[in-house]
């Protein structure tokens, strides 16, 4: 129901206030003496060399594809996992065949190196 | 007053309960962690500030407020400054649906110790757990530094592959259970074999094994903080983080902690439940007061345990760690599911 929803909603408006009052109180209280090297990104001490905006692995972008399909597969078997009981066998065996397919899925894309990190 | 206004104040009490409770928990987390380090490796820890310096976390976060503020000249300021904010907001919006204690007739009223009793409880956890990665993320990204940007791409990655495990560890409660609302998973745990009580620990050992070390690695702790890496990447994202917004990294990490162990003792250990309390007729706001107590008791033991692991395990390497989560811990959790499903088909 709608109305079990209402204290999650005073949460969200309670610790949102209080994180961005945090951010906002550290502003007020904090000193500000800034000069340029104290304001430069740090790397070690020395100065910092190129942009940080730099290119990355591709295999960052892999693993999130990867993430956002197993994880769309896991949410599939919520539901029926709740509702195990009553399909019984027949519930077993649909998701005997699903989760079968999925750890082909899983083999094809190791098989395919892109779970190989070297 | 009408009820409705009645429900409310009753409602805004026991939101404001719990978010004092859990940064309570966070300032005695800070302490345990530091004496506990200092405890396993031989040396004192701090203890000049208050009793046995249980006063410390005060100390430094008065310190951390007064803390010179700045902002990287090269940072996106917008996100470098929402990024944290965002992160602590997560870390405590989560933890709503936990149930701490039973239910308690007080003045004629039924109050639930929960903030809010939903049937999606856990689907509520997982979503608002992984929006946490943002927080991580928009910090590598915004702060506009290299070591930064490495930690929180490493973290994302990490964190999202070690969610699909978590995700898929805990079907076997559910099936168990037969429901997602989380004090129907206390319920069905309150029960007893003989004198055994029916904790899921007992019917899903290999699903907790899952749940516990899944958990570990999105908290991003030891063995598994790979996005901090202190020795390659300094401190992984929050390099360009100063004064409070550092400290609401710190914050953010020991809520979620205290929210993941919790979350073990509700899902494998029976929650608020003390077994065999009920044959002993004691007054139903005495026993309420212990089954709350019983709760906190069973999330400290898993914090220790987390403190425990933590200085104890050296660090994996990436590629360690992402095959061990994508080749093992994921076929484990398959393989649970699948086992789980032809025990109960055959026992009835």
């Amino acid at each position: 129901m709608p109305i079990d929803f209402l204290p999650i909603l005073i949460l969200l408006i309670l610790s949102a206030l209080m994180s961005g009052g945090m951010v906002f109180l550290s502003h007020l209280f904090g000193r500000k003496e800034p000069n340029p090297s104290k304001l430069s990104p740090y790397e070690c001490g020395i100065p910092p060399v190129g942009d940080a905006r730099l290119r990355f692995s591709v295999k960052f972008f892999v693993v999130a594809m990867l993430f956002i399909i197993f994880d769309f597969e896991g949410v599939t078997i919520y539901p029926w996992a709740v509702i195990f009981r009553k399909l019984h066998l027949f519930g077993l065996v649909e998701m005997g065949v699903f989760l079968g397919v999925l750890l082909i899925g899983l083999v094809y894309i190791w098989r395919k190196g892109a779970l190989q990190w070297d | 007053m009408s009820p409705f206004w009645i429900d409310l104040i009753i409602m805004l009490i026991k939101v404001i309960v719990v978010m004092g409770a859990l940064l309570g928990g966070v300032v005695v987390m800070v302490v345990v962690e530091r004496r506990g380090a200092g405890f396993i490796q031989g040396r004192l820890g701090p203890n000049r500030v208050g009793p046995w310096g249980w006063l410390q976390p005060i100390a430094d976060g008065i310190k951390l407020f007064l803390k010179e503020e700045f902002i990287p000249a090269q940072a996106y300021k917008p996100l470098y400054l929402a990024a944290p904010a965002f992160f602590m907001f997560i870390a405590f919006v989560t933890f709503a649906v936990i149930p701490f204690g039973d239910k308690v007739e007080l003045f004629g009223r039924t109050i639930q110790l929960q903030i809010a009793d939903v049937n999606i409880g856990i689907l509520y956890i997982f979503a608002f757990a992984s929006l946490g990665v943002y927080g991580i993320v928009i910090a590598g990204w915004s702060s506009n530094n290299k070591f930064s940007l490495m930690g929180g791409l490493r973290s994302a990655a990490q964190m999202i592959s070690y969610e699909v495990a978590l995700g898929l560890s805990i079907i076997g409660v559910l099936m168990v259970g037969q429901s997602l609302r989380l004090n129907d998973i206390i319920g069905m745990q309150t029960q007893y074999w003989s004198y055994l009580p029916r904790w899921n620990i007992f019917i899903q050992p290999l699903g907790f094994l899952i749940f516990l070390i899944a958990a570990i690695a999105e908290v991003n702790r030891i063995p598994f903080d790979l996005c901090e890496a202190e020795q390659e990447l300094v401190v992984g994202y929050q390099v360009e983080y100063g004064s409070m917004k550092f400290a609401m990294y710190y914050l953010g990490e020991y809520t979620n902690l205290i929210t993941f162990s919790a979350l073990i003792v509700v899902l494998f250990f029976g929650g608020w439940h003390i077994p065999w309390i009920e044959g002993l007729n004691i007054h139903p706001l005495l026993l309420a007061l212990l089954q709350v107590v019983a709760f906190v008791v069973k999330v400290f033991a898993f914090l220790w345990f987390f403190v425990w692991v933590r200085w104890t395990f050296p660090r994996f390497r990436y590629d360690q760690l992402m095959r061990f989560g994508w080749l093992v811990l994921l076929p484990l959790a398959i393989f649970n599911i699948f086992v789980t499903g032809v025990v109960m088909v055959l026992i009835p």
